[in-house]
């Protein structure tokens, strides 16, 4: 099937994501208003306009009820998804680069840059009952990142844990009843994460490396399980819900692009085998590198968001389905 | 009195200061003298005279004539004169006889015992005149037979010592071939990779890190591989690539391998010059070295095809030096005025040589037969500014390049001479013809690239503007003028590259990095044209088959790595390799095989072929069930651990239903779809009705 291309914003994508059951799908840029499409046909609902910086991050809940994003205005807003309005708006004291729903929805998790002598801090809230008395609310928790600076964070199952990941390579897991780190990856990656994307069940996640590798690793132990090796830095990577492939996507960095390949289209995602950790296939079509990756829920289909501002939708055929790998 | 002197005794001791007494040098009582001589004077000791002494300096030199004593000072002169060549002589004996004629034999000592022996290897059997023949031998020689033992002892089995096994890559028995790929890991600090070119996968053989200094090259027959290093070259081969041999010359920038592989010469720049040394290879033996000055130009030796000669160019002469004892030959130089360029043939020893246009006489192009020194074919040119002299690889024709001019433009200093209106011609000698006619051929656009078809009988040229040039193919055959066969217009190549078997041919655009494989006995299609971006290196594999173009580290700084194609332009595989910055073939050395039983092979290529599918069939089955395998293995590995957090995850079940609301939304449900219909207004449109 031909690819969907979703032209909304413009400029470079910095995250999408799928709603839990996959009808929507949600794109956040540096032009400052996040989008929200129709992964069916790739009709656009609407944009949720509100921020004055680029925005970084974004997550929606599993009742696709609010969506929470992080921008470089140095806030992080709740919305209404359905009718685009804004529920809360809480202050930071610097760019909040990563937000996400728990998984029952009743809490968020949002860290900011270290920036402006300002340290990089985790916060914890409570948005049960948001409004938008919720940023004179007292985090839940907050805990401060002396070492290193978070790029990347999930959820643990269960509304239990937090897993972040650091611009040193380093992965930890934080209990967030006890407050403090319980595991610690160690030196797994040798640079900064820029993604990280659980698998389905929550078991396992998969990071995407500036050092040029994926991994697998474990939820619980932060065990490394595989490595999938390229030659660009990895800037995404996502596992898919139904068969054992993880899509990576990449490139290089923007100020670099102008010695690669003149010809167009040229920057592509790569298909791994999980086990295998064999690349068995490439899509290509954005015309810079690749920022965010994410697999629809059913497996599907997948959709990528580029350096160009283009949002790729695309449909697997057949023989995406067939295993040849026995 | 004695007792003042023994009171004088006593008092002495180290702290004395009366100078006039002695000290006392006798030894403490009880002390055993247990030095050897040779410690207290082993210096001395050496230079002990002998009985033996003298005796191995000195030669005996028989069958001497023999004279009278009125030419004995002479006679005296004479010997002395020949002998000093050796060595310095000090003492010379002439016995002679009651009438006081010399008896026919003397005795030389020399300075040094090595002198005497080189007297003795370089002067025995020298022919004094038609009458005389030295008998030169060691003094000590006559010792030594009159006391061979009776008795005759076996001498000692010598251990054998294993030649290295220098032929043991033609032995493959699927003849595949070897290559290297070299990656500069750190500034000056080369890895080497030796591969093996097999099926399914290229085997690795051997790698080496820090192998060489900055590059390495094959010889041409592919028995050795050189490398680089601050003291000198070396050169390793054999089935585990070791060292064979050493040249020590410090900071050789360049080498060259004769043809057959008997000589190495070095180039390494010193302050004053360039200075080149030419070495034998087995022995590593500096055979001559050079000293040029001034400009250096690489390649300036260049070697007849059978290693019997090497030649140079000069100031208006050509040296030639003959192997193995690097005179020149005839123990001079061809004296040859305005020489501008030579080139030897691949194929026999005949130089082709061209002279500029000198005031009234113009170029010409000569073809000398050495050792001979016999012109065998002479042509001139007119308005000529420059030539280049293309052989064909198998020595049947010599193509030269000629740039000529149509207008002249002098400067007032008659320094600098400008050439205008420029046009081509290409001169063909037919080498194996009677008389070697010569055949002409006009281009009138720029010449971008010439080659010869290796084995076969076409040359292709590129002419054109640079950028949107053509490529045209010319057969030439005995007895009839060069025929242009093909001609492909519009086509941005910058280099050419024919297969070495001939037949097949990669046009080849190394800025871009895109290629066109043509089959030239196909009608000239185009049967593949990949590209890779920014190449610059193309390498025929030597049997024909495969081709690799390459991207070095040394030109462009990303994707740097190697691509390996087939024959005809399809791609087997794609490897990336940081700091790539060479891919050489191992060359083959030519086939032991005659013509005839070439041509029967090549008939009976049918019977052959359905083995060598099998063979390569099973290999790929083995390689797959191998690759099979691990994978069945680590997808069970995988389960395990899978299979233990899949638990896991079932038992906290009734939690994640809980966080959701009492909602189980471990499944996706996609049957529940709603489906809505919605409808908007697209357009309006008024029609009037009259």
């Amino acid at each position: 099937m031909r690819p969907l291309m979703l032209q909304g914003h413009e400029r470079s994508i910095t995250q999408i994501k799928y709603n839990r059951e996959g009808d929507l799908l949600f794109s956040s840029s540096k032009d400052q208003k996040p989008n929200v499409w129709y992964s069916l046909n790739g009709e656009r609902l609407g944009t949720y306009d509100g921020h004055q910086g680029a925005v970084w991050c974004l997550d929606v809940d599993w009742e696709s009820r609010k969506l929470i994003t992080g921008a470089g205005d140095m806030t992080t807003k709740i919305w209404d998804v359905e009718y685009g309005s804004v529920i809360a708006s809480i202050a930071a004291k610097s760019s909040v680069r990563t937000s996400n729903f728990s998984f029952s929805g009743n809490q968020a998790a949002y860290s900011t840059d270290k920036a402006m002598g300002q340290n990089c801090e985790l916060f914890i809230i409570d948005v049960r009952n948001a409004d938008s008395t919720l940023s004179e609310q007292a985090p839940t928790l907050r805990i401060p990142m002396v070492e290193s600076k978070i790029t990347s964070m999930l959820w643990g199952p269960l509304d239990e844990t937090i897993i972040t990941g650091h611009d040193n390579g380093n992965i930890a897991i934080w209990d967030i009843r006890k407050g403090q780190k319980v595991v610690d990856s160690g030196t797994d990656h040798t640079a900064g994460i820029n993604d990280m994307q659980l698998s389905k069940d929550g078991t396992m996640f998969v990071t995407a490396c500036k050092d040029t590798t994926a991994k697998l690793f474990d939820s619980e132990s932060l065990m490394c399980l595989k490595s999938y090796k390229t030659e660009r830095p990895v800037n995404s990577a996502a596992i898919s819900p139904i068969l054992d492939h993880v899509v990576l996507g990449g490139g290089q960095d923007a100020m670099e692009v102008t010695t690669t390949s003149t010809k167009a289209g040229k920057f592509d995602s790569r298909f791994f085998h999980l086990i295998y950790e064999e690349e068995f296939a490439r899509l290509k079509g954005h015309f810079g590198p690749i920022n965010s990756l994410a697999f629809h829920p059913d497996g599907k289909s997948y959709a990528s968001g580029g350096e160009d501002g283009f949002v790729r939708v695309q449909t697997f055929d057949s023989t995406y389905f067939e295993n040849f790998f026995e | 009195m004695a007792k003042k002197k023994s009171e004088e005794h006593s008092g002495a001791d180290a702290n004395d200061s009366d100078y006039n007494e002695e000290p006392n040098f006798e030894d403490p009582p009880n002390y055993v003298d247990n030095i050897s001589d040779e410690d207290l004077l082993g210096d001395m000791l050496a230079q002990r005279p002998s009985e033996a002494d003298g005796v191995e300096s000195v030669v005996v030199v028989d069958n001497m004539p023999v004279v009278e004593p009125n030419r004995i000072e002479k006679l005296k002169s004479v010997i002395n004169k020949l002998f000093s060549n050796c060595g310095e002589i000090v003492n010379v004996v002439y016995p002679v006889d009651d009438e006081g004629k010399t008896k026919g034999y003397a005795f030389m000592e020399y300075k040094h015992a090595s002198q005497a022996e080189d007297a003795v290897q370089k002067l025995n059997n020298y022919r004094l005149d038609k009458n005389y023949t030295f008998a030169v031998n060691l003094f000590t020689d006559f010792q030594k037979y009159e006391n061979i033992p009776e008795k005759w002892e076996p001498p000692t089995v010598q251990p054998f010592k294993v030649q290295s096994d220098l032929y043991n890559f033609i032995n493959d028995p699927d003849a595949y071939d070897q290559y290297c790929v070299a990656a500069e890991t750190a500034p000056n600090c080369v890895q080497v990779g030796f591969w093996q070119n097999m099926l399914p996968e290229p085997n690795e053989l051997e790698t080496r890190e820090r192998f060489t200094d900055t590059f390495v090259k094959w010889s041409p027959l592919g028995t050795y591989v050189v490398t680089f290093h601050k003291p000198g070259v070396a050169i390793w081969g054999g089935s585990s690539f070791q060292k064979i041999q050493k040249f020590p010359h410090p900071g050789t920038q360049f080498v060259e391998f004769s043809p057959c592989e008997s000589y190495l010469v070095t180039y390494g720049p010193t302050p004053t010059g360039q200075k080149i040394i030419i070495w034998d290879i087995r022995t590593g033996a500096e055979k001559r070295s050079f000293v040029a000055d001034g400009m250096s130009v690489l390649s300036m030796f260049r070697w007849s095809h059978d290693d019997k000669f090497v030649a140079r160019m000069g100031e208006n002469s050509i040296h030639i030096y003959e192997t193995p004892s690097f005179y020149l030959l005839d123990l001079k130089s061809i004296k040859i005025q305005g020489i501008r360029g030579f080139s030897w043939s691949p194929t026999d020893n005949v130089i082709a040589y061209w002279v500029e246009e000198q005031n009234q006489i113009p170029a010409r192009v000569t073809l000398m037969e050495i050792p001979k020194k016999r012109e065998i074919r002479n042509k001139n040119l007119f308005n000529v500014a420059d030539c280049k002299l293309h052989w064909q690889k198998s020595g049947d024709y010599l193509c030269v390049k000629v740039d000529r001019y149509s207008k002249l433009k002098k400067d007032k200093k008659e320094l600098d001479v400008k050439f205008l209106g420029m046009f081509y011609n290409f001169e063909i000698f037919h080498m194996r013809e009677k008389e070697i006619p010569v055949d002409s051929v006009e281009i009138r656009e720029l010449i971008l690239a010439f080659a010869w078809e290796p084995i076969g009988n076409k040359f292709s040229i590129i002419h054109g503007e640079p950028n949107s040039s053509n490529v045209s193919f010319y057969e030439v055959n005995k007895g009839v003028k060069p025929s242009l066969v093909k001609r492909l217009e519009k086509k941005s190549c910058t280099h050419l590259f024919w297969s070495p078997r001939g037949q097949f041919i990669v046009m080849a655009n190394l800025t871009m990095g895109t290629f066109e494989f043509v089959d030239t006995t196909n009608d000239y299609i185009i049967s593949a044209s990949p590209d890779h971006f920014r190449a610059s290196e193309v390498e025929w594999d030597p049997t024909g088959r495969y081709v690799v173009t390459g991207v070095s580290s040394w030109k462009v700084k990303e994707d740097t790595g190697f691509n390996m194609y087939t024959f005809q332009g399809r791609i087997i595989k794609r490897t990336i390799l940081k700091n790539f910055v060479q891919f050489l073939w191992r060359p083959r050395p030519p086939t032991l095989l005659g013509e005839d039983k070439q041509k029967e092979i090549k008939k009976n290529l049918k019977k052959y072929y359905p083995a060598f599918e099998q063979k390569d069939r099973l290999r790929l089955t083995r390689a797959s069930k191998e690759l099979l395998e691990k994978r069945s293995q680590l997808r069970e590995t995988f389960m395990e651990y899978r299979n233990k957090r899949i638990a896991e995850w079932k038992d906290q079940k009734s939690r994640r239903v809980m966080l959701r609301g009492h909602i189980d939304t471990d499944n996706l449900e996609t049957d529940e779809v709603d489906e809505e219909v919605v409808e908007f207004l697209v357009k309006e449109e008024i029609t009037l009705l009259e």
